[in-house]
């Protein structure tokens, strides 16, 4: 339990920097201030409630050992310090065997998933943000335009993102259903849910459909804080419309591009919902939709522990994706004024 | 600032320390033994009741208890989210949560953790007239810890105007599919999308041709057999042979009813569920020319069924098991049973009520569905059900796709669950 407590702190810390805002700052008079503690307390508590002891718990519980049964009574008891076993278990494919020391796991047991897993997550990472990429940027290009109906159409083009992912995942799972109505206007005969490419471009179909809006509306307002002289001017020096877009429109809305990429990469990176309802995780030889989360959701009916390990890695590699984004390609998520260009 | 931040986080470990003291459970102490002689109000606690039988049921009981009143918490629909709730009020040590409504296969880890009263001494339950099969479902390490309350097994959906009589063992279905063939339907299927129901399906196929899933223990491996290898071969030859469709690779329970009603299915194992519908709905093409009979067997009598419905247990935690061991008995009575049937649909777990005049001419499955409880064999009761039931769909799923061999998905299989039972 002390292990818990005593790393907790780190990232409690409040940070008192934003409080200053963009104002002037002015120096404080004697006296002032010092209940400022006091006034951010309620929120240091809470955050520490909601965010922190979790997260501490679960990377506590990550090397505890799942409960184990005891032959003689049939009744699990508690495990014990597990090291780092819960890890190699997922990053080494290591099972337990009863006599002492591991085996790779055998098929049929979650630890055997896992690099499929990770694998799976990344293609529907790579595919899904791509495809959305460059049909939001179209229909962002679209939008931008002044025509009659825009408003009409903006409207319209939002109904795949309000709609709730589980309906979304319903009305797909119909769809790609085998006597659905993909196969009839295709005129094929796919078993979209049972064969491993066909489930995992159900689930990538399913998830540009809703999300494309997303990155669309990310984009268009991107788009919107573009002048229109730097158009005119570059129409005037005889650009065609393929180096204004190139040239003008790509640059300048890069910042939103980023956002908006990283935003959605993080999303799929944990997807959970929607190949959880459309395949269940199913495909191929059965697991070719599995996601990372999903094989946590998973774990968990089989032990907590490992679960919690399985959790830390995915945050882990979540984390790791965020910070290239935003140490590298320069996302600017917080929305501060300085541009790092 | 550093004496302020310093204050802050002082403050902030100090809230936290009592919530990681009081997540640090798992103690040994017993409370099976707290609150056995004692009477009071309770709780029920089951999963949604889709034909309102529960709500009369308590209302009875509370006219006759007016001091040991029941109340009735539903949960959702989902069974999963009907674990994970369990779960939850369980490792809280609820007291709440008095008399639970469990899945069949959920008992045995429910009662490995401790968390459900053995049915004997102070609160036995009486489960003379109850059916031997769905009493099996309860049981763990050789006691009672959930009393069956509905029961439910497969049956043999086929079609009578094309088959004489229905097949009784495997390869009279077998010799059957070249009707089918002649008709250009689909000869045979059950469930065999990757979930649950393909665990059912492997179980009855492994059970019918004498093999079986997991020990007596609930924890060792005895897939990789000979007679498990006979079942499981049976349903992977069919498959790759076309006797079962392609596209029953995707099939659920819904998937293989529509299949059937649209007059695509010679044969096919199902819930008793799909009967009302199959003859009622306005878009079955089989109302009149379909009939169930016994699933297949070996040669030696029919096939054997695993077996789905409901357990009731009382939670180690209630403070009132007098009274919660009273009120699962009156869920076992004859009456509430019969009322369950005529009310619910749902299959009675008393062998007498199978012939009942009553309820055959509501329930006309009833005496089949009776021959197929009395040859069921439950699903394999082990506290690791999650691992033993994923080990199996993945590799028999592997194996019907031709993905693996019948030998290496057994043996995947067995090793599996030994991991699993070694973790």
């Amino acid at each position: 339990m002390t292990t818990a407590v005593d790393t907790a702190p780190a990232p409690a810390a409040p940070s008192p920097a934003p409080a200053g805002g963009g104002r002037p700052r002015r120096r404080l008079l004697r006296g002032e201030g010092s209940g400022a503690p006091l006034l951010v307390l309620p929120t240091v508590v809470l955050l520490g409630i909601v965010i922190v002891y979790p997260v501490v718990r679960g990377v506590w519980m990550s090397f505890q050992k799942d409960p184990g049964l005891d032959k003689a009574t049939g009744m699990f008891v508690q495990g014990g310090t597990a090291g780092f076993s819960n890890y190699t278990h997922w990053l080494l494919q290591q099972c337990a065997v009863a006599s002492g020391g591991t085996t790779p796991c055998p098929s049929g047991n979650l630890g055997a998933e896992f690099w499929v897993a990770v694998g799976v997550t990344v293609f529907f990472t790579v595919a899904s943000v791509s495809i959305e990429l460059v049909l939001g940027m179209w229909f962002a290009m679209i939008m931008h335009r002044s025509f009659k109906g825009r408003g009409l159409l903006r409207a319209s083009v939002l109904v795949p993102w309000a709609i709730p992912t589980a309906v979304t995942a319903k009305l797909w799972f119909f769809i790609f259903d085998y006597r659905g109505v993909a196969n009839r206007l295709l005129g094929t005969h796919l078993l979209w849910m049972g064969d491993a490419w066909p489930a995992r471009f159900a689930v990538v179909i399913a998830d540009v459909w809703k999300t494309t809006p997303f990155i669309a509306l990310l984009l268009l307002a991107g788009l919107q804080v573009i002048p229109d002289e730097v158009y005119e001017a570059a129409k005037m020096d005889g650009a065609s419309a393929w180096q204004r877009f190139t040239r003008i429109t790509l640059p300048l809305v890069r910042p939103a591009l980023v956002v908006a990429v990283l935003f959605r990469t993080l999303d799929v990176l944990r997807i959970f919902d929607l190949p959880w309802i459309l395949t269940g995780g199913g495909g191929g030889s059965g697991h070719a939709t599995t996601t990372l989360s999903i094989l946590v959701v998973q774990q968990i009916r089989q032990g907590f522990s490992s679960a919690a390990a399985l959790s830390t890695i995915t945050f882990l590699l979540i984390f790791a994706v965020a910070f290239v984004f935003v140490k590298f390609l320069g996302a600017n998520v917080a929305g501060t004024p300085e541009e790092g260009r | 600032m550093p004496v302020t931040r310093t204050t802050a986080i002082a403050v902030a470990v100090g809230a936290l320390l009592p919530l990681a003291a009081c997540s640090s459970g798992g103690d040994a102490i017993s409370p099976q033994s707290a609150g056995i002689g004692s009477r009071g109000p309770i709780t029920y606690v089951q999963g949604k009741d889709n034909s309102n039988v529960v709500r009369p049921l308590v209302a009875k009981w509370n006219k006759a208890h007016p001091k040991e009143k029941v109340t009735f918490k539903e949960q959702s629909d989902n069974a999963d989210q009907q674990h994970d709730d369990l779960v939850q009020h369980f490792q809280a040590k609820d007291a709440g949560y008095d008399v639970v409504g469990v899945d069949v296969i959920w008992t045995a880890e429910f009662a490995a953790k401790g968390w459900l009263q053995p049915l004997k001494g102070a609160t036995k339950v009486d489960t003379t007239g109850l059916l031997p099969a769905t009493v099996k479902t309860g049981t763990y390490n050789n006691t009672l810890y959930a009393a069956p309350q509905a029961s439910d097994a497969g049956l043999l959906y086929y079609r009578k105007d094309l088959v004489k009589s229905p097949p009784t063992t495997w390869d009279e279905l077998q010799a059957d599919c070249k009707i089918a063939a002649a008709h250009h339907i689909g000869c045979y299927s059950g469930q065999y999308a990757k979930y649950e129901g393909l665990t059912v399906n492997v179980a009855e196929a492994i059970s019918t041709a004498g093999g079986s899933i997991v020990g007596k223990d609930g924890s060792t491996p005895t897939v990789d057999s000979a007679a498990a290898k006979k079942g499981l071969t049976r349903l992977v030859d069919a498959y790759q042979g076309g006797e079962i469709p392609k596209q029953a690779i995707t099939f659920q329970e819904e998937q293989g009813r529509t299949a059937f009603e649209d007059g695509q299915l010679l044969f096919m194992r199902n819930w008793p569920y799909v009967y009302g519908l199959a003859k009622t709905d306005g878009t079955s093409k089989v109302k009149s020319t379909f009939d169930i009979a016994p699933l297949p067997g070996d040669g030696n009598g029919p096939g054997a069924s695993a077996l789905g419905g409901h357990n009731a247990a009382i939670s180690s935690y209630s403070k009132h098991k007098a009274t919660a061991r009273d009120f699962v008995q009156f869920l076992l009575s004859n009456e509430t049973q019969k009322f369950y049937a005529e009310q619910g649909s749902l299959a009675p777990v008393r062998a007498s009520l199978y012939d009942d005049p009553t309820l055959v001419k509501k329930l006309p499955y009833l005496p089949v569905l009776l021959t197929s409880i009395q040859n069921a064999v439950p699903r394999p009761v082990t506290p690791y059900y999650p691992a033993v039931t994923k080990a199996v769909e993945d590799n028999a799923y592997a194996a019907m796709k031709g993905e693996m061999s019948v030998d290496a998905a057994l043996k995947a299989m067995s090793a599996s669950i030994k991991s699993a039972a070694s973790s």
